[in-house]
Parts: structure tokens; sequence; C-alpha cells
């Protein structure tokens, strides 16, 4: 056997009150049968689900995150069904970035009638992260350092910026704005990227000061980053209020963070 | 009492679950998790012994949270939390876990594992239990008004028994008359009495209702709102009609299956039940030599249900016609005949009497109608006979109505996976839809005859009235707050919200978001995309949700 075949993941899965719960339970009334893997969290409406609350499934290291609501156009809540896509959209891109594989996020639409699709789905879903393997498998990070930036990742998407992208991604993709213009949505999703990058490089490197005065070469070494990416991010958390220089050392400035 | 004592019931339900997972186990281990105080395994929680349980349990070893794990809390929640509201406890101190229908259902196979699976279920139950926090529910106006979708033998009943109780009621028809599937009907069984007598008495008590309005060549084309609430549009050709409604009631029926391709119909010579009825009622039969063919495109791989009305049709049927011509010989070919109930195997016997020919056919060897006549393989004389046919008439099943899933999806109910609207419990709530105020009656649900759709009506209107009577419902307290020290103002929850239930409004602290508490449906899409993660949703918190997916993680060996 190998270690995949071996493996059982653990999965969790979020659903929806009105439609995907239902349908699970139509599952069991049917008597469908699919693997025990998956735990299951009841909410309202998939868009209950704040971002930050899977990050923090994998930062305590379960395998697979399955997110299912009503198909779109039939939330209970109306339009509940799309803001949970759009925020699991930029969740993955946060996961990507983070280095783990965004396939162990999986967002799907199960109707209350669909209990059969729902045991499919739970099926492949495990088998899809059974293959991808232990949480990280697919990285050559060591534990610690995923953790590291799996928590990094979490308060990324903690981030006003960008929970005010993914808020108002429809209206700006959408709608014009107050000056009559339209953002395409590649305009739109290059500008997440960039705001992604940018607010976890800052993420990582506040959470590796922790208690520390750190240099921003000592800083560079524990992000893995190069000194000069991890300056110009100084700069702007000083600027941010977020750290401030503490003394010199060697003529390079020490930061520490911020109080408060 | 700031200890938290938590009380966990475990239940057998019979074998459902006690027969796939350790349930005594799982009650021993909900003993061992932190702040529980009482666990104990029982066969039936929801009996009267198991509720009488749950309830000493509260008072004698002073439980201030409720743990029960067993089916789903789509269909028994309510009933524990009021057991919960008896004893004294906040309903919404009581938390349900999900190890029937979402675990001993779907891993039968798999006892062990699926006992882990039921444990950390349990664990993580507990984990939110401990957080919950009492809510006072909200009340909230009722409508008095209650729209009838279809106006058939089920919808026009029930409009006239929720109208006879006083309550303004709109009567919405597709087609341009009152009648429904009764139109299309020549005599109804056991009694033969004529369907459109029983129409145009109906519609002469409906005109004459003044609380009843009937709006005929109509169709529902929006709905908004929840119980007591709803918003309803009404398309009526060019007009569109608005109107405010407390309680919706389907009985939009059902259709007959068109057997295009089976047994050579060709809607002439072989025709279907509903089309020999028209011919019955005309005196157009002429035919002295009639077959029957019953389960025809049900009972089958792709319909696997019985419409249970085609067997005392046929006998209605094939009576008529030995009446109207004693010489005309008539056969039934079925697989079995299901004439259930304390009339319909008198009804059975007495066409037998007529003499009518019954012919068992096996579900391998299907008959075959091939020029001029019918081969069929007699099960019980063990040959194949060879009948010659003047007519031959198919019994086809009631199908769901065409429309149906469309109107499931505006209703936002659910519908079975032959498009019969699904009820919330097949035995405890078999006329109500899960969703609060919704109702249903008649073919609509699952094949029913013309007696059991006016009983399926008087249900529907009954537990419609509840509601209307009442004046009001409590709605859930499960709803968004705002913490006004951390809000910016930004307004992004209110871009968001679906039911315009939170507004921007100048304080003295500035420009702070508010919520409207009877508009908030509790979704939670506010607080999961707040900036600053100002608001909080009750009972779904996001202490709760940590704490679950913490334990999970935690329960992982």
């Amino acid at each position: 056997m190998t270690l995949q075949e071996s493996f059982e993941p653990d999965v969790l899965g979020f659903l929806c009150n009105w439609c995907s719960y239902a349908g699970a339970d139509l599952a069991g009334v049917s008597r469908f049968q699919y693997p025990p893997n998956v735990r299951i969290i009841r909410v309202m409406c998939s868009a209950r689900v704040d971002p930050t609350i899977v990050l923090e499934a994998f930062i305590r290291g379960l395998d697979g995150v399955m997110l299912l609501g009503c198909h779109l156009g039939d939330c209970h809540y109306m339009t509940g069904n799309y803001y949970t896509e759009r925020r699991v959209k930029t969740t993955k891109k946060v996961l990507k970035n983070a280095g783990l594989s965004p396939e162990r996020l999986l967002i799907d639409w199960v109707s209350a009638s669909e209990g059969e699709r729902f045991a499919t789905l739970v099926k492949d879903f495990t088998e899809r992260v059974r293959k991808l393997g232990p949480l990280g498998n697919e990285t050559d990070l060591e534990p610690q350092q995923l953790r590291a930036r799996l928590v990094a990742a979490k308060e990324t998407l903690a981030q006003e910026k960008i929970r005010w992208l993914v808020g108002r991604e429809r209206e700006l993709v959408e709608d014009k704005n107050v000056f009559g213009e339209k953002v395409s949505q590649e305009e739109f999703d290059q500008l997440m990227l960039q705001t992604i990058e940018k607010e976890f490089a800052k993420r990582r490197i506040l959470l590796s000061i922790g208690e520390d005065a750190l240099s921003v070469k000592e800083i560079a070494q524990r992000v893995e980053a190069s000194p000069r990416e991890v300056l110009r991010n100084m700069v702007s958390l000083e600027r941010d209020g977020l750290v401030s220089v503490v003394g010199i050392e060697e003529n390079s400035p020490k930061y520490r963070r911020a109080e408060g | 009492m700031n200890e938290v004592r938590v009380g966990v019931f475990v239940c057998h339900c019979g074998t459902n679950i006690g027969g796939f997972l350790d349930v005594p186990g799982l009650a021993k281990y909900a003993l061992s998790l932190p702040n529980v105080v009482f666990a104990k395994d029982n066969q039936y929680t929801c009996s009267d012994a198991g509720l009488t349980e749950i309830r000493n349990a509260i008072a004698e070893n002073k439980l201030n949270r409720a743990v029960v794990a067993s089916c789903t809390p789509r269909t028994h929640e309510p009933l524990f939390r009021s057991i919960c509201k008896e004893a004294g406890l906040n309903p919404y101190l009581f938390q349900f876990v999900n190890i029937r229908d979402q675990c001993s259902w779907v891993h039968m196979q798999e006892r062990e594992r699926a006992t882990e699976k039921a444990k950390a279920l349990i664990k993580m139950g507990v984990a939110r239990a401990v957080l919950l926090e009492p809510l006072e529910e909200i009340e909230v106006e009722v409508n008095p008004r209650a729209l009838v979708i279809g106006g058939g033998i089920a919808g026009m009943t029930c409009a006239l028994s929720l109208a006879n109780r006083g309550f303004e009621v709109k009567l919405i028809e597709k087609e341009d008359r009152l009648g429904g599937t009764l139109n299309n009907l020549y005599m109804l069984y056991p009694t033969h009495e004529e369907a459109s007598k029983l129409v145009q008495a109906k519609t002469k008590e409906i005109e004459k209702n003044p609380k009843i309005e009937v709006l005929t060549s109509s169709e529902v084309e929006d709905v908004k709102g929840f119980i007591g609430n709803y918003d309803v549009t009404v398309r009526q050709g060019e007009k569109e009609r608005f109107f405010k409604i407390g309680v919706i009631i389907v009985a939009t029926g059902a259709g007959t299956l068109k057997p295009v391709g089976m047994y050579g119909y060709d809607g002439e010579n072989v025709i279907t039940q509903m089309e020999l009825e028209r011919m019955l009622e005309k005196g157009r039969l002429n035919a002295d030599t009639v077959v029957m063919i019953q389960c025809v495109g049900s009972r089958n791989e792709k319909r696997t249900y019985c419409s249970k009305v085609c067997c005392p049709t046929a006998l209605k049927n094939a009576m008529l016609i030995r009446e109207a011509n004693p010489d005309a010989q008539v056969f039934i070919l079925y697989k079995d005949m299901v004439t259930q109930g304390t009339s319909y195997e008198d009804y059975y016997g007495k066409a037998r009497e007529t003499g009518i020919t019954f012919i068992k056919y096996s579900s391998e060897k299907h008959p075959v109608v091939e020029n001029g006549s019918v081969r069929v393989y007699d099960e019980f004389l063990g040959e194949e006979l060879s009948l010659p046919y003047d007519l031959v008439v198919l019994s086809t099943p009631m199908v769901a109505h065409p429309d149906s899933a469309d109107l499931a999806q505006k209703l936002k109910v659910p519908v079975d996976k032959y498009g019969f609207f699904l009820e919330a419990h097949v035995k405890l709530r078999p006329i109500d839809f899960a969703t609060d105020g919704i109702y249903m009656c008649g073919c609509a649900h699952w094949p029913t005859n013309v007696g059991e759709s006016i009983s399926q009506a008087y249900g529907a209107a009954s537990r419609a009235s509840i509601p209307l009577s009442v004046g009001h419902v409590k709605t859930e307290p499960s709803i968004a707050v705002v913490d006004e020290d951390e809000c910016s103002g930004c307004s992004l929850c209110e871009l968001t919200c679906p039911f315009k239930a939170i507004r921007i409004e100048e304080t003295e602290k500035g420009r702070k978001a508010k919520v409207i508490a009877a508009s908030c449906k509790g979704c939670g899409a506010c607080g999961a995309g707040c900036p600053q993660k100002a608001i909080t949703m009750r009972h779904f918190t996001d202490e709760q949700l940590l704490a679950q997916v913490i334990t999970l993680a935690e329960a992982v060996p």
C-alpha cells in the first residue's frame, strides 16, 4: 500500500441549512453510502463562513475543507452563495500564495433534493484530498514553516483591504463606479493578486518579528525573502504605524512591532 | 450559576442508529468530555419517555446546556427546543448533533469508523454548546391572507376551508377555469358520481364566498419574504398583481404520463385511461374488446413508484364499459392489483364479479401490442395468450407537473427525485414544507385520489390557519449585531445585505451600521465579510464555529 492509499484524510464540510444540509440528510434517508472522513458543521448560509475560519481549519491540520451551498440563484437568502463563491475564489488564491494546494478547498452546490449528488461530492473530494496526501504534502516546507505561512494567510484574509475588495468585486466588475468607470475581471483579478501578495508579505514580517527587535537582514532570513523586498515592506509597515525603529546596530535599523 | 453543565442524550433511534454505531459507547464517551455532567443513551429520545428523561435530567442535574445526538435538526430541533423551554432552559442553549442522517445511515458498513466520526461530532457539538448564549425570540405580525396555488379539487377545497374560517384567500389557477385534473375526468371511483358536478358545486361555493378572490390564467411570478410576511407577485396575462401574504399552500396537482412510443400508443386505437374517460363521457366508445395494460411507465427502473390511482381507475372504467355495453369483453393485464383500504378491495371484487378478465403478467415479460392483438404471457396459466382487440387502454402514472421545478425554485422548497414536492417529514409533518408557512395538498405531493386530495386540503388549511389565527409568529433571534465601537461605518454590510436589514446611521460616535431586527434573516453574509470584524452573528458566532473547527482538529488522532 502506498502512503496515499493508507492515508485517511480529515475533511471538514460547512453546509448551509436550507439546501446542502438538507441534501446531506436526504443522502441519509436514501442510504447513499459515502466515506466517513467528512465531519459536518451546519451554518444557516454558506456566506456565514468567514474565510479566516477556513484558514483556521488548515492551521489546525485538517486536510480538506468543503463549503456547500444552494445552487446559484436558489440561495434561501437570495445572494448569499454569490458572496461565498467570491470569498472562496480569494481564499484559494491566498492558499496558493501561502504554498498550499487550492484543491484542498472545495466550493460546490447541492440542492435539498440532491442526496445522491452530495454523496458523490463527498466521495470525490475525499479521494481528491487522499491523492493530495496529508496537509503540506504538496510543499517542501517544514510543518513549522507551513504553519507560519498559514497563520499569515489567515491574517491576510482578515485585512480590511482584502475584505473590501472581495465585498465590492461584483460592484466593481459589473457596475460602473461613480466616475462611470468599470473594472474588467482581468484587471480586478490582477489587483486582487497583487494585494494578496503585498498583504501576505507584510503579515509574514509582522508575525516573524514577534516580540523581538530585528534588522532587515534578520527579518529577511526568517521570512525567506530578499532584504530589498523586506525593506520596502518595512517602510510601508512603519507608515501604517505597525512597526517602529528602536535602535541602530551595525549601521542597520532594528525594528520592533508597534504597541497596540 | 456560572458553571457550564452540559447534558448529552444519545439516541438509538431503534436500530437506525443503534444498529450501526456503538451508542452506549458514545454516551460513555460524552460523559468524559469537559463540562459534561450527564450523559445517557435512550431508545427514542423523541418519545415521551425520552423527552421526560431530558426534562428530569435538566432539573435533577441542574443542566444549563442540552445536547441531543440523534437524527437531524431539520425535523427535530423544534421539539427538543420546546422540551428545554418547558424545563426552564432557554431553547437556544440546546445543541443538535446529527448522527443518523449524516452518520449511521451513510456509513452502514463501517461501525468502527462511523462510531469514531460520531464521537468527533458529539465533541464538536459539546464544544459549541458550552459557548451558546440564551436568546429571546422576536415577534412579527402575520398578514392575515393565504395564497393557494392551484385551483384543482385540492386547492378549491383548501381555499374554501380557509375562507370559512374567516381568512382572506387568493386562489391562483393557471388555466382559464377552476377544476384542474377533474375537468378531464368523467366518473369518480368508487361512487361513480360525475367529476363535473363536483367541480360545478365547488366553483359555485367559491364564487359565493366573498373572502376568496380567484385569479384564473395566472401564475406566481415571484415570492419574497418569510412566514407571515410574504411579498408575492402574480402575473395575470399582461397584468402584475402584488399581494401581502401570510401563508402559502401549494396545490398545483400533477400531470399524467403520455406514453409516447410505448405499446404502440397512437391516441386512437391505443389510448390512455384519461383519453378513455373523455370517450366514455361523450358516449363515443365503440369497442367490443378492450384490453387494459397496467403499470405503463411506472414501477420500472425510471419511475419506481406506484401511482396508486391507476388500478381503481381501470376497474371503474372497465365496469363503465360493461355497463354501457354488457356484451363487451374487457381484459385487465396487471403486475399487481393495488386496491388498498377498506372499500377498494370490495370494489375490485365487484369488478371481478361483473365478468372482467384479469391476467397477471410478469415484470420480465411485458405484454406486446402488434397487428391488432395483444400478446401476453399469463403467469398463472404459464402460457402466452393472444388477445385480439378493438381498443387498448394504457394505465399511465401521474407524474410531477412540469412547472413544479420552477415553482419550487421560487418558493425555495425541495422536490423529490421524481419532481413531486417534498414534505418536511414523511410521517411527522406530511403536509408541511420544511420552510415555515408553506404547506401542500393533493397530487403536487404524490399521486392521490379525490378523497385523499380533499383530506389533505383540509389538513393543509388547518395547518396554515394556525399562524393566521395566532396573528403573529416568532422569528429567530439569531440575527446580526453590530459592535459600534469596532464599526467604521464603511457600509459594506449595507451593500451586502439582500434584505436591506442593515443601514448606516449617524450616531454620536459617527456613522455606524444598525441592524433592523425584524428584517434580519440571520444568514451571516454581512459578518463574514465585515472588514472590521465588527458584526457578530448570534447563535453562529465566530467563537462557536471556531470551537467546532478546533475541537474537530483535536479529535483527529
